[in-house]
């Protein structure tokens, strides 16, 4: 019964968001006033229901219910508990009930604690989330049950890819869709300012903390894929600009695009059409990451489904929406206003550059995704975009990106001296300078792109702290902190993206027991191998004693393991962390001499890369939580008297 | 930018800058066009000497060649024409490289005809198939993860 009350679930809250778009087109409507108080209610009512289904979905991968043909066709008896609960989203059904179930719980959280948007916009923003939920409702429930019951019951599971046995797999999928799909609000947000013809600044001011919010799990969710990527490979890379990666970065290009653009219209009432319209964007790429990832026309670990079916019914569901959202701000861009204006050297002109700049990066990683399986489409010829491409065409872009992520903050708004800039500047400019030339007579012969990156981040590392100089830090608002923080981890991230790329030193040899390797700064001696065994699988384990210098020596105990259902062999790289780098070791097979294969790479400071990332999120929590304190306080303050400081706090924000 | 039509210059540098990075995105795919190549591309569109490429298909039946150094190994690579590219490696094969089974190599070509890889891609799905031998002749595509 209980897989017959998840579905239950299902068709209620796909029954209410068809209501909370009906109740919020009549409220809507003159004379419709009365229906505004009902909206919410069953906004929120139609988040509990889809979470409620999704509960239930987890329950019955947790006990393993092998009359749901779900669960028998991923699930296994033998699997650890995490694995079962993890795996309730491994699947194709599975995860596009997740995706659902952060929509509709989006929309009822908006629903629930949204209190600064004019009504009508709001009302407006709740129907058009119920418009989409309803579209992914359909998809679910019609092409997509995840509650199918099966019979004959079959006596055991088919089980999980082991490859997504990982503890990542209960991080790294949820928080991605947090973030990918809680985008989804901006996109509403935007559909509601253009049918009520509201984008200003007050708009804005209530749009930003939830396109933070979604941004914060986008940013970390996509930090965990890379870092999962990097040790569960084996092949030491931390990003191979693969379709699936590119489908998460895009969103997050148009959505760091868009939280900027969103803070010039918020603060100086400015870039309302574009604001708008990136916000569409954002979402437009999160729901072509869906189909790319869901419908099956990529192969990878990501992609569950192979049913042509399913792939056409997104990409209708994705022309209608996007087509959609785009018609009705061709029509009505024409009556949003122009905006305040200001100087091209000033912080709207440096965010004009990063919103231009980010679009560039978003449009390159856009065709080198999309144009391949376009040609493959049309005319059947297979075209394979690598990373040349990626790394060329981004990479100059990224750098300059980054060098003016370093000056913008350091301008005011409206309008700015050159020469003041240049006098902030000085400091940075110097480091870099510096760096350049240390790394130039230090390191010779690394490449012109982990040169100018590594010399980058000093000088960018030392403009993003500027803001904070000769300032009360304990009267800097949060959210100022917060960018700082933030452009700081960009600094740090991209540092360790250059020293991976400059430094990383390799070894490859087969090996027999006893024997002593070279990698870098270590000593490495290859003691013996032994098998183990886990709860669902067998593996070979080497286990290495590493060394460096002098120093105390650790263990390091890589495997090549198989799992036993479905049966699949993986490799499980170990992986050691010294405060400046990370030692990664594989093995591979064993020749006729008793040999085995190793690999060693030594990565020095590659950790900054996910460490960088994390403080990038961490940044906008702290903004998220500034903004979300100011708008309290501030709307407290209004109460006693109109606060008079403001305009002059605004202007170094 | 204090002049009136600040809306329309804003305009003007948004469409510049995506035209910009689409010309910048097409003519580093042109560079890119051929990147990928089946064996039997090879004799109709020639050698690629000067960048690296990738090469796909199926591993031949007892091609798999171990060298002394325990890390290198040869094995030709055949697709449903008659060519073939014999392919060197060293390196670490992925889980599921094995004989009868789709493989995709990252590497350069040698004036002889023949390949040395530097990375082999892994499938992580053992019924993967190149695309033109897959059973449905649907159209997928081979990714990293």
């Amino acid at each position: 019964m209980i897989a017959e009350a998840g579905l239950a679930a299902l068709w209620l809250a796909a029954a209410l968001s068809l209501l909370q778009l009906f109740l919020g087109i009549a409220a809507l409507r003159p004379g419709g006033e009365g229906l505004l108080r009902a909206v919410r209610p069953v906004a929120v009512a139609q988040g509990v229901l889809a979470a409620l289904a999704f509960l239930i979905l987890i329950w019955l991968f947790l006990r393993t219910d092998l009359s749901v043909e779900l669960v028998a066709a991923n699930s296994h008896s033998a699997k650890p508990w995490l694995y079962k609960f993890a795996g309730s989203w491994g699947n194709h059904e599975g995860s596009m009930l997740l995706w659902v179930t952060v929509l509709a719980v989006a929309g009822g959280a908006v629903a629930l604690f949204e209190r600064k948007l004019r009504q009508d916009t709001l009302i407006a923003t709740l129907a058009a989330q119920a418009l989409i939920g309803l579209g992914f409702y359909a998809f679910l429930l019609f092409a997509s049950n995840p509650f199918t019951r099966l019979f004959p019951v079959p006596v055991e599971g088919n089980g999980l890819n082991p490859l997504l046995q990982d503890p990542g797999l209960a991080f790294h999928p949820p928080t991605l869709y947090f973030g990918y799909v809680g985008i989804s609000i901006a996109f509403s947000f935007a559909v509601g300012a253009l049918v009520t013809r509201d984008v200003g600044p007050a708009f804005a001011r209530a749009m930003r903390p939830w396109i933070l919010a979604a941004w914060i799990f986008l940013t970390l969710g996509i930090v965990a894929g890379s870092y999962w990527a990097y040790y569960e490979l084996g092949w030491g890379g931390w990003w191979f600009w693969d379709p699936v990666e590119n489908a998460s970065l895009m969103p997050w290009l148009a959505a760091t695009a868009l939280l900027h653009s969103v803070t010039v219209l918020a603060t100086r009432d400015g870039l309302r059409a574009w604001t708008v319209m990136l916000a569409v964007v954002a979402f437009s790429m999160s729901m072509i990451g869906t189909f790319l990832v869901r419908s099956g026309i990529l192969t990878s670990v990501h992609a569950f489904a192979v049913d042509p079916q399913r792939g056409a019914f997104i990409l209708a569901l994705l022309i209608l929406y996007i087509g959609g959202a785009m018609a009705l701000f061709g029509l009505r861009v024409g009556t949003v206003k122009e905006g305040s204006r200001f100087d091209l050297v000033s912080r709207e002109g440096s965010l004009v550059a990063n919103n231009l700049l980010l679009s560039v990066i978003l449009g390159i990683v856009f065709v080198g995704t999309l144009y391949p399986l376009g040609v493959e489409a049309v005319t059947g010829e297979k075209l394979s975009v690598g990373p040349p491409y990626f790394n060329t065409a981004a990479g100059p872009v990224a750098l300059i990106l980054v060098a003016l992520m370093g000056a913008g903050p350091l301008l005011r708004w409206r309008s700015d001296r050159p020469s003041a800039l240049v006098t902030r500047m000085s400091v940075p400019v110097l480091l870099s300078a510096a760096s350049l030339l240390a790394l130039i007579v230090l390191a010779p012969g690394i490449g012109i792109f982990p040169l100018l990156g590594l010399s980058l981040a000093p000088g960018v590392a030392a403009a993003s702290v500027a803001p904070l100089w000769k300032r009360n830090l304990r009267r800097t608002p949060l959210f100022t902190w917060g960018m700082v923080v933030a452009h700081l981890g960009i600094a740090v991230s991209m540092a360790g993206m250059a020293s991976e790329s400059a430094f990383t030193k390799e070894t490859l040899v087969a090996a027999s027991p006893g024997q002593t390797m070279h990698v870098g700064p270590f000593n490495v001696r290859f003691d013996s191998v032994e098998p183990v065994a886990g709860p669902n699988w067998t593996a070979i384990e080497a286990r290495l004693t590493a060394r460096r210098g002098e120093g105390t020596p650790f263990e390091l105990r890589p495997q090549a393991r198989m799992f036993s259902s479905p049966s699949t062999p993986t490799s499980e790289a170990a992986i050691s962390t010294v405060f400046d780098g990370q030692l990664y070791v594989a093995i591979g097979e064993e020749d006729q001499q008793g040999r085995w294969q190793i690999r060693l790479w030594w990565k020095p400071a590659v950790t900054l890369i996910w460490f960088g990332g994390i403080l990038v999120a961490l940044g906008g929590f702290l903004s998220l939580i500034g903004r979300v304190f100011r708008e309290r306080r501030s709307a407290a303050a209004k109460e006693v008297a109109a606060g008079a400081d403001m305009p002059a706090k605004e202007v170094l924000v | 930018m204090k002049r009136k039509n600040q809306r329309l210059i804003l305009l003007v540098m948004a469409v510049v800058a995506i035209l910009g990075a689409v010309l910048l995105a097409m003519s580093a795919m042109r560079d890119q066009a051929a990147f990928f190549y089946a064996p039997g591309d090879v004799a109709r569109k020639g050698l690629p000497l000067d960048r690296a490429v990738r090469i796909g298909g199926m591993v031949k039946q007892g091609s798999i060649q171990r060298h002394p150094d325990g890390v290198t190994i040869n094995f030709v690579v055949f697709d449903e024409t008659d060519a073939t590219i014999p392919v060197q490696f060293r390196g670490i094969t992925p889980d599921l490289f094995q004989e009868n089974s789709g493989v995709v190599a990252e590497g350069r070509f040698q004036p002889n005809g023949s390949f040395v890889a530097s990375e082999i891609l892994a499938k992580h799905d053992e019924n993967y198939m190149p695309p033109r031998l897959g059973p449905q002749g649907q159209h997928r595509t081979d990714t990293l993860e």
